[in-house]
């Protein structure tokens, strides 16, 4: 094979990967790929909150409640977090979280330990909603 | 304590904590294990994205696989590691067991 033959289709890749390269850049200067784990938490938020209109759930205006349901498990489970992290057992990219820290997590980390338990509780109460609508017709 | 014992461990807290401290027994209960296989659903896709993408990375020493990342198999289930599974089961389980418990507080409050 000719060698410019051989040097086309390397040519062509190239011209094709640099959009990709700036794929993550739809705003010029805002690298998206730092918000891959922040758009998993609103995902979860998208796929949970309309359960509390839909079946019309009353966990929100149980703020309090909610805190308490909430916040034991979320200590117990950063404390391990942050200490699996200083271990080494587990890190997190950089590159695809938002650039705030707070005692070795990303910020995101700790919102994780809200937004399970809270789409964990919609779920569980629209769940038991629906069984309820079962039983009294 | 490996992520493995770890996650075991944190299992184990979350059922005794549900039979026994609260007395929720969720765990007895089918709209809990209708609610955790809607859950467990969610979470394989989440924390495949999470795993998969390699926003969370584990090591090897801390896992029962060997750290590669993978769809099924050498310790994984959609690119998570299995001990992630037990980790959500645990997480979800106390949140849902305290919430029926404070529930249950409001409800017995003269």
């Amino acid at each position: 094979m000719p060698s410019w033959l051989g040097s086309r289709p390397r040519c062509a890749a190239a011209r094709w990967k640099r959009p990709t390269d700036r794929g993550s850049q739809l705003i010029v200067g805002a690298d998206w790929k730092h918000a891959s784990y922040a758009a998993m938490l609103v995902f979860v938020l998208i796929g949970s909150l309309p359960l509390h209109r839909f079946f019309r759930l009353s966990v929100l205006r149980q703020p309090l409640r909610l805190c308490a349901a909430i916040l034991p498990a979320a200590v117990l489970f950063v404390l391990w977090d942050q200490a699996a992290t200083a271990a080494g057992q587990w890190r997190f990219d950089p590159a695809q979280t938002l650039s705030w820290r707070l005692l070795g997590l990303p910020l995101e980390e700790y919102a994780f330990f809200v937004v399970i338990p809270l789409a964990g509780i919609l779920t569980f109460e629209a769940v038991t909603v629906v069984r309820d609508r079962g039983r009294t017709p | 304590m490996t992520y493995t014992a770890g996650s075991a461990v944190v299992v184990l807290v979350a059922i005794l904590v549900d039979l026994f401290v609260l007395r929720t027994a969720l765990l007895r209960s089918a709209t809990w294990w209708m609610a955790y296989g809607i859950i467990v659903v969610f979470q394989l896709i989440t924390n495949g994205w999470l795993t998969g993408r390699g926003i969370v990375r584990y090591s090897d020493k801390a896992i029962l696989g060997s750290g590669r990342i993978v769809f099924l198999g050498d310790g994984r289930i959609a690119y998570a590691p299995v001990e992630d599974l037990a980790f959500g089961f645990a997480l979800v389980l106390i949140s849902c067991a305290a919430w029926v418990w404070t529930g249950a507080r409001i409800r017995t409050a003269p």
